[in-house]
């Protein structure tokens, strides 16, 4: 697997289409601001969630139960799974047991998917796969990815790094879209009538959970496309999975994450659906199931448990500079971007120790962060927890207990920033080479006559 | 079973101590003009705003918008008598082309529209139905969603969704086409 | 007013005309100034790639440096935001030019700097110390280091289409993520030169350098200054 910054270098030796990808993403970013500028509450309005969210963190057990006890009296069955093993085994068994343990193979037809950030950390699509059962994603661009056989590089906008001509030329492919033709109203259409007969046909339908109220048992899924809709109120099965911290008090608190949740996302005022699923329909099963998979053990942590606090609008993203120009999949994580590089190491410290570096700590993210998560300050904490885990390669940790030395010896550093200069004048080729990272692409700094100090000896000093 | 004990007690042993839930009484102070915000906004998102004053001019849209041959089934008696379809598998829906209901409020800031499965008759019907007609009184607009849930209390539904325009999706270049999986447009009826 | 002059590591040895300039522009402001002379660096480099936990002798060495004034002075956002959060002091540090805005109380300076002038906006300076208002949120403008410049005769601020985004800099990521860095130099640049900017100018050395290295390698005709250089010539 490659590292952030291989795979980022990657991502920038095509200039134009990096251009391309910050723009887009930037656009985004402007279309957020617009919308979250018209409210003359937002900043008031991004506190209370974040309080109201604090207080989720502080109350989560008892939520929980209550939200668990609600839902078993609407009529939901509710699993839990502690991790992504037992999540998937959950679904399968779910699905296994409706047919009394024999999945009809010649007949089935697997299950519809709605966009889910944790089935895709389960890698869930694969494991009932390995099993006979086919997933069709039906968010668009979770199926423009999935026909291409990529994961999503955006948790909102799936398919962001896609032109449209790729876009045309995989329908072609695939769906037996006309040659060369990249129209999105075209496509679109195609991938609707595609998905349509999906949904009539696919017997279980999986979405996943924006918000579940424990007040009442109910739960809240928001998408643009009315494909959760679609799915589960055509399906015989209605499976939600759920990370347990997506659990909120009361009923009105929906009204301060669903006016912060599309306006940070894509800039628009509400999601065309925010669908409230309370009970099954008649004749209907629905399952809920709660997901672990390392998020008790993200709430132990003091430094680190306000990640989970995030509404998944990926506005970190958006905003993000180093996002923006390395694209998701250098971020070798179902959740990409700022968020992601704090949410992953919690999950693997050995294979993430890159992604709390993938950063310059510029601290938009924490800005535009809808439940204001000080995503960069966890960044800043993450990289002191992985090198003291032992995550940072021995060459740094030399580097940078060498540089230690000099700077907390004033004799030494006044010898060493001299020698340093005096390199550099009279023997360039000694740093300016592609071995300095710096130099690839930049001038080193021209060396002065003296230092500050030298002239504030002659100059100043009495 | 074994795994929820176990997640409930680590999460019990790892969350911190209470913190208190924030007042909401002072969010949504938010003064509109309701009925032209609703429009503006839901305009802006796609969806289409007519002011009517009675049944017959929604009628006379409907014939001179639609084709004669679409199915259009509604859960109003003035629009439609049949409710069979709300009884039948709702795959049967799917060559429906226009669906008109009521809706049971709007709001202003969003162009969202509350409805339950009571206005739709089915709940697929307003996602599967080709195009969709809402009718809302002009005086159930509200301001904001704290008063939207105010309104919303605890009154109970198997299923309910606030409906804002028609079904939409920009993953193709960020290009915003209308109609990705559910309605392809949405007309309100502001009576 | 007495003050003690912080002068990061890198700007003692590569950038002394900003050190000069800070120390200047701080007398003609009034201010006895002095320098420490066994001051080095506040660690932030090391802190920042993870290895707060050996930045422990030079917090040491800083406190001793430092803790006898009540006024520490920084030209650089960056070191101030560092110190300001990981090194307790007796008195108390600020960037140069929140020192000159909120202690020296100065609303506006008179003097002449005849040129396009583009501010970058470091973001440590601006996100971390709350030196201007941030394009995220919604909340009133301000600008300190804009309120410094405007009054200056024949100085056009340059308006630009990403106001405060990140020049790529980052510390450490500066050749760890090497690419993404330089691109994001490249794109700051690209605003800068399509907006007119002649002289690019903010309160981050260190940004400036990793801009400067890009601009001279690509042979730019933008010229580099710290606002300190731009103030002190000015006035």
């Amino acid at each position: 697997m490659k590292t952030h910054s291989e795979a980022a270098e990657i991502f920038n030796k095509d200039f134009d289409r990096t251009t391309w990808h910050d723009e887009t993403l930037y656009f985004v970013r402007q279309k957020r601001d617009k919308a979250a500028f018209q409210i003359k509450d937002w900043e008031l309005l991004r506190e209370t969630a974040s309080s109201i969210k604090n207080n989720v963190l502080s109350n989560m057990h008892d939520y929980l139960l209550q939200f668990e006890e609600n839902a078993i009296k609407n009529g939901i069955k509710i699993h839990w799974a502690a991790d992504a093993k037992e999540h998937n085994e959950i679904v399968y068994g779910i699905i296994s047991e409706y047919y009394k343990g024999e999945i009809p193979v010649d007949t089935f037809k697997g299950m519809v998917k709605s966009k889910s950030m944790l089935t895709e950390e389960c890698h869930m699509n694969e494991f009932l796969a390995e099993k006979g059962i086919e997933v069709i994603d039906t968010d668009l661009g979770e199926r423009i990815v999935q026909l291409a056989e990529e994961p999503p590089s955006h948790i909102v906008m799936p398919c962001i790094h896609w032109k449209k001509e790729e876009i045309g030329e995989l329908f072609h492919k695939h769906l037996g879209t006309e040659k060369g033709n990249k129209d999105p109203q075209y496509l679109t259409e195609a991938a609707r009538q595609h998905l349509r007969d999906k949904f009539l046909t696919r017997p279980i339908a999986l979405t996943g959970v924006n918000f579940a109220v424990a007040e009442t048992g109910e739960f809240v899924v928001c998408t643009n496309e009315g494909n959760a809709d679609m799915g589960a109120h055509l399906a015989d099965i209605h499976i939600a999975s759920m990370g347990f911290e997506k659990i909120i008090p009361q009923k009105k608190h929906l009204g301060v994450f669903l006016r912060l949740l599309a306006r940070s996302a894509t800039g628009q005022p509400i999601t065309t659906y925010s669908s409230h699923f309370k009970k099954p329909r008649e004749g209907q099963q629905m399952h809920i199931v709660i997901v672990d998979n390392g998020r008790s053990t993200q709430l132990g942590r003091e430094d680190f448990r306000n990640s989970l606090k995030c509404i998944r609008c990926a506005a970190c993203f958006n905003t993000c500079p180093v996002y923006r120009r390395s694209g998701g999949h250098s971020y070798h994580n179902a959740v990409a971007g700022p968020i992601g590089s704090i949410l992953a190491p919690n999950l693997d410290m050995r294979a993430n120790a890159d992604l709390p570096f993938a950063s310059t700590l510029c601290g938009s993210c924490s800005n535009v962060c809808p439940v204001k998560i000080d995503i960069h300050q966890q960044l800043y904490k993450w990289r002191q927890v992985l090198v003291q885990e032992g995550y940072a390669p021995a060459s740094k940790t030399l580097a940078m207990k060498g540089m230690s030395t000099v700077l907390s010896n004033p004799g030494i550093f006044k010898f060493s920033g001299k020698v340093g200069r005096m390199l550099m004048d009279k023997l360039p080729f000694l740093v300016n080479n592609n071995m300095n990272p710096w130099y690839k692409q930049r001038e080193m700094p021209e060396p002065p006559e003296e230092s500050f100090r030298d002239w504030y000896k002659k100059n100043r000093k009495k | 079973m074994s795994s929820r004990n176990e997640i409930l007690s680590k999460i019990k042993q790892n969350q911190p101590d209470l913190l208190p839930l924030p007042d909401l009484s002072v969010l949504g102070t938010e003064q509109y003009d309701l009925v032209q915000k609703f429009t503006e906004i839901l305009e802006g998102i796609g969806g289409k705003v007519l002011q009517v004053s009675n049944f017959e001019e929604i009628k006379k849209y409907i014939i001179s918008n639609y084709p004669i041959n679409a199915r259009v089934i509604s859960t109003l008696p003035e629009f439609s008598e049949n409710k069979d379809w709300q009884i039948a598998d709702p795959h049967k829906l799917k060559d429906a082309d226009f669906l008109i209901i009521k809706g049971q409020f709007a709001v202003a800031e969003n162009g969202a529209i509350w409805l339950t499965e009571l206005e739709m008759g089915q709940r697929v019907a307003p996602f599967i139905t080709q195009y969709l007609a809402i009718i809302i009184e002009k005086s159930a607009i509200l301001p904001t969603m704290h008063q939207a849930y105010e309104q919303i209390g605890m009154s109970d539904y198997g299923f309910g969704v606030f409906l804002a325009g028609p079904s939409k999706t920009a993953d193709i270049e960020q290009s915003l086409v209308l109609g990705a999986h559910g309605a392809r447009g949405l007309v309100v009826f502001l009576v | 007013m007495k003050v003690a002059l912080f002068i990061p590591c890198y700007i003692d040895q590569f950038y002394p005309k900003v050190g000069i300039a800070t120390l200047q522009l701080l007398e003609k402001l009034g201010c006895e100034v002095v320098f420490p002379q066994n001051q080095t660096c506040c660690g932030q480099p090391m802190a920042n790639s993870g290895y707060e936990h050996i930045t422990g002798d030079c917090t040491k060495l800083f406190q001793d440096n430092f803790d006898d004034y009540d006024f520490v002075v920084s030209p650089s956002g960056s070191c101030t935001l560092h110190v300001k959060e990981h090194i307790p002091l007796k008195g108390k540090i600020y960037e140069l030019i929140e020192f000159i805005t909120d202690i020296l109380k100065v609303e506006s300076l008179e003097g002449e700097f005849k040129h396009k002038v583009g501010l970058h906006q470091s973001c440590h300076g601006q996100r971390g110390l709350k030196l201007s208002q941030m394009s995220e949120l919604n909340a009133p403008f301000f600008s300190k280091p804009e309120q410094l410049l405007k009054n200056l005769k024949g100085l056009e601020l340059v308006t630009l289409d990403r106001k405060d985004e990140c020049c790529g800099f980052g510390g450490t990521f500066c050749v760890a993520e090497e690419a993404v860095s330089v691109r994001m130099g490249q794109d700051r640049l690209a605003d800068h030169l399509k907006n007119g900017t002649e002289v690019l100018t903010g309160g981050d050395t260190s940004c400036l350098m990793h801009m400067e290295g890009i601009i001279r390698r690509e042979k730019h005709s933008i010229k580099v200054m710290h606002i300190a250089e731009i103030l002190n010539q000015a006035i």
